[in-house]
């Protein structure tokens, strides 16, 4: 899966309440949740987003609460992929269970705001095709994959479950 | 082999032989709960799968509390979706308004979460069961979903830094203390994927209330859980607990047995630590966390300029009962400033007739303060003291982050109780013994 988009740089320890603040949490709704991704850090974000876009946070992004409208508001307003130095472990684990896909990538501070990025997620291989750069990502454990590949938690414990049945 | 507490308990509820740090497994838990913001979007999914029953109607807790009494008609929405399903599913353990109270209050005063227990919840301070030997953990709604299945989560088997408390706790000086000393020291990220073990000296004589704002607060360091090996304190909290109708109805009777297989939960020696940290805290003063990281934490004594709109004090970190007699220590006889809005919120109903029966109740209201229902309400801008642009708060919460409490230009401060309530007298921060 190729995910090609222009990205939106944000800084260190990005946590739940800025990608969606409390007030939203009364709905679960992708596309409401997606229309006030971002808002109380910057404004009018998802009226900037294009389809396909990409998040860059720096370490610690998601920390915070467990709400998992965080990955699905940023679903919501059309980001592809979210690219950031580290991730909080309950945001890594929602981020596996809605299908946003995301990538590690220790060499954040050489993508720019603006920058056009092309991430291929089955190598882990993200070209920045402003700056002409490639860098490499470590890919997903096996374990992940699997429940990725299934498409989600949910389809993964159903398939366990009927393995067990049989 | 050697096992750190949280190694143990993970291990004892696979069928695995052994299992070591960065791996990946299934487990059993004891405990899945859910409320009013994440578990609808759970029973959404649940009902997808087609399956028709929870995998246990003990073992499933819904508790609407972060928006309830329900603030507004889309939040009425929401509690009558956990509604609804506890009804369909005869769920033993949900907590209607009236019964309920701040979920990580209320199910260790239920008695429905045990030494050796394993806990997921879809809220991220589940880890405040650490405190009492848990391994306890927040996870996201579709987690919580797939518990409702088959009662199983995946874990990647998370490495333990062990802190070492040593010295004397000078008066007006607590677990909140402690742990915004902590984060302060090692960061939001410092224990990023990994589990906090709180022991030495300071936490063996540390009450169970304020282990419980220690343990609560792990995941403000990115931790996953935050446990304490369980002792005679822990024992004397359990005993009380263990007699209330929710934990009979849902729980194997708990036997003198039990006691002894606790007092065996430590870490082993020669355990795999990734680091010991050790710090003597005889020096420690109250301690405050500004705006707006958990971790940018200065000595109150130092912050007599920020001038106050509002205090809080409650929540899952703070709305205990001792944390209201320490305020209402300070309060009693005093007004607080005028103009400024001091909001009290036991945690618990049990909490709130306590609150009343001591008389801490009316010492709060005659300071001019007011005496809420429990509910997380203000701590994440859900309702009961949202603050308008420019106000700063003083709240014993657990997060200060950016509009956390309402307009994205409003401030919140974190303390312990003594100081939200002495800084409630005098309208800024303000350390306990200057006000007595």
């Amino acid at each position: 899966m190729i995910i090609k988009g222009k990205v939106h740089k944000f800084g260190n320890d990005i946590n739940t309440d800025d990608i969606i603040a409390a007030k939203y949490l009364v709905t679960t709704d992708e596309k409401e949740l997606g229309s006030h991704c971002m808002e109380t850090i910057a404004s009018d974000f998802a009226k900037k987003v294009s389809s396909g876009d990409i998040i860059v946070g720096g370490k610690n992004f998601g920390c915070g609460s467990s709400r998992e409208h965080a990955p699905v508001a940023i679903k919501g307003c059309g980001i592809g992929a979210v690219l950031a130095k580290s991730f909080a472990g309950i945001f890594f684990r929602n981020a596996i269970n809605v299908g946003l896909p995301f990538l590690e990538l220790e060499n954040i501070e050489a993508i720019d705001d603006g920058d056009l990025l092309e991430i291929d997620l089955s190598s882990g291989i993200i070209k920045n095709l402003t700056k002409k750069q490639t860098y490499e990502t470590q890919p997903f454990p096996e374990f992940l994959q699997n429940i990725v590949s299934q498409g989600g938690l949910m389809n993964y414990v159903r398939k366990k479950g009927q393995k067990t049945n049989v | 082999m050697p096992y750190t507490i949280a190694e143990k308990i993970l291990l004892a509820h696979t069928d695995k032989k052994n299992i070591s740090p960065g791996e990946f497994i299934e487990a059993r838990v004891d405990i899945a709960l859910g409320n009013d913001i994440t578990a609808p979007f759970a029973i959404e999914q649940f009902k997808k799968t087609g399956i028709e029953q929870v995998f246990n109607n003990k073992r499933v807790v819904l508790v609407p509390d972060h928006f309830a009494p329900a603030k507004d008609l889309k939040s009425a929405n929401q509690c009558k979706i956990l509604a609804n399903f506890a009804k369909e599913q005869k769920l033993v353990n949900y907590f209607e308004v009236g019964c309920m109270g701040i979920e990580h209050a209320l199910l260790p005063e239920m008695g429905l979460v045990l030494p050796g227990d394993l806990v997921i919840g879809a809220d991220s301070h589940t880890c405040t069961y650490g405190a009492l030997g848990i391994y306890a953990t927040g996870v996201g709604s579709t987690d919580l979903a797939r518990a409702f299945v088959d009662g199983q989560c995946w874990f990647k088997v998370p490495p333990t830094i062990k802190f070492i408390y040593k010295g004397k706790l000078n008066k007006w000086v607590g677990g909140k203390d402690l742990i915004l000393f902590t984060i302060g020291k090692i960061g939001v990220d410092g224990a990023l994927y990994k589990v906090m073990e709180f022991s030495g000296p300071v936490i063996e004589k540390l009450p169970m209330d304020d282990r419980f704002s220690m343990s609560n607060m792990a995941i403000e360091a990115g931790a996953r859980a935050g446990i304490i090996a369980p002792d005679e304190i822990t024992f004397k909290y359990i005993k009380e607990a263990i007699k209330s109708e929710k934990h009979k109805a849902s729980r194997k009777k708990v036997s003198l047995k039990d006691f002894v297989k606790w007092s065996e939960l430590k870490s082993d020696p020669g355990a795999r630590f990734e680091k010991v940290i050790e710090w003597d805290i005889s020096g420690l003063e109250p301690v405050v966390a500004c705006p707006h990281l958990p971790s940018n934490v200065k000595p109150a004594s130092e912050l007599s300029a920020v001038q106050l709109d509002q205090v809080v004090i409650g929540s899952c970190t703070n709305g205990r009962i001792s944390d209201l007699r320490i305020a209402a220590k300070i309060l009693k006889g005093k007004k607080i400033k005028s103009g400024l809005r001091l909001i009290i919120i036991p945690a618990t109903q049990k909490i709130y007739l306590e609150a009343v029966h001591e008389g801490l109740a009316e010492i709060f209201v005659k300071a001019g303060g007011v005496f809420s229902t429990p509910t997380c309400g203000p701590c994440l801008g859900g309702h009961v003291g949202i603050l308008t642009e420019g106000e700063k708060c003083l709240a014993t919460t657990n997060r200060n982050f950016i509009g956390r409490m309402g307009h994205a230009k409003s401030e919140v401060y974190l303390s312990n109780p003594a100081v939200a309530a002495a800084s409630a007298i005098t309208g800024r921060i303000t350390h306990p013994e200057s006000v007595l």
